[in-house]
């Protein structure tokens, strides 16, 4: 007898909200693993994008809990590669924005010392803190 | 030929090296860069989600200015938009396409932006100077070199925003040339590596440099492996991580070797032969002694 996954109200909640937010049609994912295997951050990371793509799918919302949506820093990569046109950079800025809109920053003014704000190009700060407050 | 151009904030701070020698060729070859009036701040980054619709409003604002220079007479007909900074070629051309293809949301953004004079038509092109150089024809290039880069290898190291995502990349996402034609057009040779478009970290740099200085030592590396003197760049955060990041993977590693980043523009100075006052070394971190040797 076939089997099926259901998911709980919670979790078709979850999964609605980071397609609306990304645009994505995250059930559309093959699990190719183009886009672990392409990523320039996957060293640093605790759960890979293809594994980030399936729990949303699956509506595991403690993926929320993973590091992973804030190392991605945009760069496209798996958004070229991926065969079925899915753009994962998307999908991880829409998991940021469900934590930044809780009003919880990732990113704190006091962690950069006064040596590093000197040197540091406007352009990074700018963009920094773009991504990482809501 | 004139044509209204954006600089962004980094470029009016710690990249007056990327600014200056760029104006400069740019009009050795014929293009004068009008620098827009009022510009602001494109926001560094896009916004990727549906519902960010106010986040676009500063870059789109700055396209309303394009249309006045046009409206004025600053410039004649000319609905495009020079940068040079990457990340604002990027973030300001993610926004504009959004506006043209969703006339609802460009309605929404200039209901918002009642006080101004002007209306966004849809009608701005955001191009980088690149693709206007690459349209000129590399002859035109070739013509105005003085000092052939004879013998300098040169990794042409594009980062992520000049390429993607694909509907506002300059080149080919995975296989981009036009980096590889200014070099050869200038007499150096490209160098063949297999980092020109892997990310150096970006603003990672603020609160996570580690990530920037693992990502940055191995581009450095393996320009170094395959034969590089010097990287060129077109991006000031790229520029920050490679090259003042050096310091960095020095306090970690004494053994290793520096290599300078220069953005092309300050490469194509030198071959043009501008006056070596307006290359602006002295802000690039790691000296490019190869370069420097070049010019005196």
């Amino acid at each position: 007898m076939a089997k099926m996954i259901k998911l709980d109200d919670k979790g078709v909640e979850f999964l609605e909200k980071i397609i609306e937010l990304s645009g994505e049609t995250i059930t559309l994912c093959d699990q190719c693993g183009t886009c672990s295997g392409g990523c320039p951050f996957i060293i640093e990371m605790d759960v890979n994008p293809s594994q980030i793509m399936r729990q949303v799918m699956l509506g595991q919302k403690d993926i929320m809990n993973s590091k992973t949506m804030w190392i991605c820093a945009s760069c496209f990569t798996c958004t070229v590669r991926c065969p079925r046109d899915l753009d994962v950079s998307k999908v991880s800025e829409a998991l940021r924005q469900v934590k930044l809109r809780e009003a919880i920053d990732f990113i704190d003014i006091e962690q950069i010392s006064k040596e590093e704000a000197k040197k540091l190009p406007s352009i990074a700060i700018v963009g920094a803190f773009r991504k990482f407050t809501g | 030929m004139k044509i209204p151009y954006f600089p962004g904030c980094t470029l009016k701070t710690t990249a007056t090296n990327f600014e200056i020698p760029a104006i400069e060729v740019a009009n050795k070859l014929g293009i004068e860069m009008v620098e827009l009036d009022r510009w602001n701040c494109c926001g560094v980054v896009s916004y990727l989600v549906s519902d960010d619709l106010m986040k676009h409003m500063a870059p789109v604002r700055n396209f309303l200015r394009v249309q006045e220079m046009n409206t004025t007479g600053v410039v004649e007909n000319e609905n495009r938009l020079v940068t040079l900074c990457s990340m604002c070629y990027n973030t300001l051309s993610l926004s504009n396409k959004r506006m043209q293809k969703n006339p609802d949301d460009l309605q929404k953004i200039n209901d918002f932006m009642h006080r101004e004079e002007t209306k966004y038509d849809g009608s701005v092109e955001v191009v980088h100077l690149l693709p206007i150089i690459r349209e000129l024809g590399w002859e035109t290039v070739t013509k105005q070199v003085k000092k052939p880069l004879k013998d300098l290898k040169v990794a042409p190291y594009y980062g992520c925003m000049l390429l993607r995502p694909k509907d506002v990349g300059i080149d080919d996402a995975e296989d981009p040339k036009i980096l590889q034609e200014l070099i050869g057009a200038l007499g150096a040779e490209a160098v063949e590596w297999d980092s020109g478009s892997r990310c150096c970290g970006s603003y990672h740099t603020v609160n996570n440099k580690d990530i920037v200085i693992n990502l940055s030592k191995g581009i450095i590396e393996d320009a170094r492996k395959n034969g590089a003197d010097v990287i060129i760049t077109s991006c000031p955060l790229c520029a920050f991580n490679l090259d003042n990041r050096q310091q960095d993977i020095l306090e970690k590693d004494p053994e290793f070797e520096t290599m300078p980043i220069v953005y092309f523009s300050q490469l194509m100075g030198v071959a043009f032969d501008i006056e070596k006052e307006k290359l602006g070394w002295e802000s690039n971190y790691v000296a490019p002694d190869i370069l420097i040797k070049l010019i005196t």
